[in-house]
């Protein structure tokens, strides 16, 4: 890790910030853009975007609909690279690391940004082969390694007492609020540092939302996530700090519970207020 | 509203036209259904009793009664087999990187046009290029002399005509050019209908590029690319112009390579590699021989083997409907 650097949000201690020794924690910055301007063909979807992400914490994105807030993230696992004539300027750093140099190999960041999406992606193959297809592919053939991994993730993902007594069966056989838990495990199986989540809770029932809340709860304490919400609620509940965007500029950011309580910026507080988007 | 006696007289017009189109479609499927039961009817009521055990056995022969389908049978099979062959990997390989890697450019849908147009070439054309290309490889070799390229391997050694010659090889690559553009076109729509989702979630995982195709988007267009690549190979098998064209024979009383069991590979593996520099005739050359006969019997023995192609062709087809709904009910989006 380079020189962790103080977060740049404000000093008011938080009882998120306070360690397990009561201490309070500075966190180093994870992830770091700079200047970032992003292009589809001709069309710029974000302007200057400049946005830290503490480790170890959960930062929310969110904003009206095409506010440039999931183009954002999927800048973060470079994605959008996939897309033809997608362009970027600016610097976005991991872990002080230019992710856009061109000497990164975008499958070995890929490994370290792992992505969770909107719709559950589960593979047409069974839960075991699943969670195993991120170490696979990246060469891990032990198989009591596979199996441990698989322990571990689904545990950490809270499906391990739903499934373990049938890992071999199809995974689309699972609930919709499982599979995208499972895409959760799958994420977690390649043991990422930063996990990106596109909406994971937009198309589930309440019970399966909450449990995914509830999830990401627990998944900060060791990893660094960045989530797009449509739902302020959520974005409240689960997150340390929140970062407003529209129309591809971010408006604001800041601890949660103060942009959701004092917003600085008068577009953040009309939407967050439910006066647009 | 509704009761007025314009709406009312309107409506039962309006219903009267439902019907009559229903009716016409449906006259319009049977058309086809019927059309193939007096074919399948009459090619039945002809082969009657000239279908036996024998005809299966038997090389040709100037008496209809000993004439059979041996060669033939063997031809086509060996001339399908190599054609599959040359197709598959070259199919799905131009298809997924038309898919998956190219750009979407004007050169790639140009490409794409040509594609669409050249499946719609008549087999006799393709039978021209394959003349030229392989049988007599634009004259390079004189034919007077004849050329044989010899490899040796460690348990034979393998003669390789040159130029090819009317042998199996230069059918089968003739006929893998006839249906390659309809294999590629049937392959990319099988990639096509894989959810990207599935894609971006391998990729999002760390995966490379060829990982998420062989691991993901080819398992998952398996039963399409089959269905296409085994419909294709059944309108090959059927193809006569082409192989006329580049000069099978009719008449031949070998097999190619001599061989007339499974048994005969095993004894002499050496044979198999002779199978595709052999001279061939195959099951609708056949027919179309026998047809052209003066002798009335030879059409009786048309019959049969028109009953023995379309018994292949059906049972081709079966299996690209068992795979389609064999795998229909495995993967679900």
């Amino acid at each position: 890790m380079t020189t962790p650097k103080p977060t740049v949000f404000s000093d008011v201690p938080d009882d998120d910030d306070l360690g397990d020794s009561g201490l309070r924690v500075v966190r180093p910055i994870m992830i770091d853009a700079a200047g970032v301007d992003f292009y589809y063909g001709d069309v710029q979807a974000l302007f200057d975007v400049t946005l830290s992400v503490p480790d170890k914490s959960v930062m929310a994105l969110i904003g009206p609909s095409g506010c440039g807030k999931s183009t954002f993230l999927r800048t973060l696992n470079r994605m959008n690279d996939i897309i033809e004539g997608t362009r970027l300027e600016g610097t976005i750093r991991l872990d002080g690391e230019d992710i856009y140099r061109s000497d990164i190999d975008v499958v070995a960041l890929r490994k370290r940004v792992g992505m969770v999406f909107q719709r559950s992606t589960p593979f047409p193959k069974s839960i075991f082969d699943n969670i195993t297809f991120g170490p696979r592919i990246a060469g891990v053939k032990n198989k009591a390694e596979l199996t441990n991994i698989v322990e571990r993730s689904l545990k950490q993902a809270a499906l391990w007492e739903e499934v373990k007594d049938r890992l071999q069966e199809s995974a689309l056989a699972l609930s919709g609020g499982q599979q995208q838990r499972l895409c959760i495990a799958r994420a977690l199986a390649t043991n990422p540092e930063v996990i990106l989540m596109d909406e994971p809770a937009s198309a589930l029932d309440p019970a399966s939302t909450a449990r995914i809340e509830d999830l990401i709860f627990d998944l900060r304490k060791q990893y660094t996530i960045v989530i797009v919400t449509h739902n302020m609620q959520q974005a409240a509940r689960v997150s340390q700090y929140t970062a407003f965007f529209f129309q591809g500029k971010l408006i604001e950011v800041g601890r949660t519970r103060e942009l959701f309580t004092n917003p600085k910026q008068k577009q953040t507080e009309d939407y967050i207020t439910g006066r647009f988007g | 509203m509704s009761n007025l006696p314009e709406f009312q007289s309107r409506l039962a017009s309006r219903h009267r036209w439902g019907r009559i189109f229903e009716a016409f479609c449906l006259s319009a499927t049977l058309f086809g259904l019927i059309m193939l039961a007096i074919l399948m009817i009459s090619i039945v009521w002809k082969s009657w009793g000239w279908l036996d055990g024998s005809f299966f056995t038997n090389f040709d022969s100037r008496k209809p009664e000993e004439a059979g389908v041996k060669a033939a049978l063997w031809g086509s099979l060996w001339l399908l087999l190599l054609t599959a062959i040359f197709t598959i990997p070259i199919g799905i390989g131009a298809a997924v990187y038309l898919e998956e890697y190219a750009k979407k450019n004007r050169l790639t849908s140009f490409i794409q046009l040509n594609l669409a147009n050249l499946a719609g070439v008549p087999s006799i054309v393709y039978g021209i290029l394959g003349l030229s290309v392989f049988v007599r490889m634009f004259g390079a070799f004189p034919l007077e002399e004849k050329k044989v390229l010899e490899l040796s391997l460690w348990f034979t050694t393998l003669e390789i005509p040159l130029p090819f010659g009317p042998t199996i090889i230069s059918g089968a690559l003739t006929l893998s050019l006839l249906i390659l553009p309809v294999v590629i076109i049937a392959a990319q729509e099988s990639l096509r209908s894989v959810p990207p989702s599935l894609r971006h979630a391998a990729l999002a995982l760390g995966a490379t590029e060829w990982q998420t195709i062989r691991s993901q988007v080819l398992p998952a267009s398996v039963p399409g690319i089959a269905t296409g690549v085994i419909l294709a190979l059944s309108r090959a098998m059927g193809e006569t112009a082409p192989l006329l064209m580049i000069g099978a024979v009719s008449f031949i009383a070998t097999t190619p390579g001599g061989i007339e069991s499974f048994g005969d590979i095993i004894r002499n593996p050496g044979s198999l590699l002779e199978v595709p520099f052999s001279r061939f005739t195959c099951l609708p050359m056949k027919v179309y021989d026998w047809i052209s006969f003066a002798k009335p019997a030879f059409q009786h023995v048309a019959a049969a083997g028109i009953i023995v192609l379309m018994g292949a062709l059906l049972l081709m087809n079966a299996t690209a409907v068992f795979i389609r709904q064999r795998f229909r009910g495995s993967i679900q989006w």
